[in-house]
């Protein structure tokens, strides 16, 4: 069972109040984008089997969208953070190296 | 298809079933739905003085059923009122909240309320939603928004012995005979 701190009503939530989002930080081609560009944003994901980054929402809660850090492997959740950024925080990737050193994520280490 | 009522009325009558705990559709109930910037003193001022009662902090209930403020999220509030202020005190917030980023929404004839009594109300609770009912996780004052079984919920704990239930109108049923079923005499678990 996956259980999440949800960064903004504070709630562990467990799997079942949550809705799952896909993957995090994907950069959103618009009109005018490079085809390549375009085709990566519709069609390729990661799939990791480890470390991987995700858009959660607490919909059985405060309706809030969230980010997550989190192992596929174990289902080890490495933290939880906010949905206004485009990057994982420094804290959160400190606290993935310290678990799993040498990690990367697309053009994440 | 139902006929229109013509007069405001509970979704199941006041409805109650005996068992483990005394689960009962609470009276009308006036709700209206907050939306704005906790931050900014001008929404933090018109809503708290509207309930006469302090902003709440994440995930409380300041107040009584009759003037209350319960804190959905953090943009969100909930004002309880009697049922027949909800439509006056709504239209006075639009108004002193006009020209600030907010929403004001009189919901209450779009959701149905339960009380439960009794001791046991905890166990019955955690029978259904996937929420840690431990009194040191939900203490008498909290605010928890979930789901019961299939329905979006939301659950005041009051006291020890006393919580409100609260769900979309529309799943008032489904909610009753939830609770009804999870509090039948036999069914006791007794962990908390
Ligand atoms: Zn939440």
């Amino acid at each position: 069972m996956l259980i999440l701190d949800c960064p903004y009503c504070g709630v562990s939530a467990e799997e079942t109040e949550l809705s799952a989002g896909g993957e995090a930080h994907v950069t959103r081609e618009g009109p005018g984008s490079a085809d390549d560009a375009f085709e990566s944003y519709l069609f390729m994901r990661e799939n990791p089997q480890g470390v991987h980054f995700e858009r959660w929402r607490h919909s059985h809660g405060c309706g809030k969208w969230f980010h997550a850090a989190r192992c596929t492997r174990t289902l080890e959740v490495f933290g939880t953070y906010s949905a206004q950024t485009t990057e994982p925080p420094q804290g959160i990737r400190d606290a993935i190296s310290q678990k799993r050193p040498g990690w990367s994520w697309r053009d994440l280490a | 298809m139902s006929e229109l009522l013509t007069s405001p009325a509970q979704a199941l009558g006041g409805a109650r079933f005996d068992g483990l705990v005394c689960v009962e559709e609470a009276p009308l109930q006036g709700m209206i739905t907050l939306r704005g910037d906790f931050a900014s003193p001008g929404f933090a001022n018109v809503v708290s003085s509207a309930a006469a009662t302090d902003m709440p902090g994440q995930r409380e209930v300041r107040g009584t059923q009759d003037k209350a403020l319960m804190w959905m999220s953090p943009d969100e509030l909930a004002l309880l009122c009697p049922y027949a202020e909800a439509a006056p005190m709504a239209a006075k917030l639009a108004d002193m909240l006009a020209g600030s980023h907010a929403l004001v929404a009189n919901v209450s004839d779009a959701r149905a309320h339960f009380l439960l009594k009794g001791p046991g109300l905890r166990d019955v609770i955690a029978k259904l939603a996937p929420v840690d009912m431990a009194p040191g996780a939900m203490p008498p004052g909290t605010l928890r928004r979930t789901r019961f079984a299939q329905v979006a919920a939301g659950i005041w704990m009051q006291d020890d012995a006393t919580a409100q239930i609260f769900c979309f109108r529309s799943v008032a049923q489904y909610m009753f005979d939830l609770l009804s079923t999870a509090a039948a005499p036999e069914s006791a678990v007794g962990h908390f």
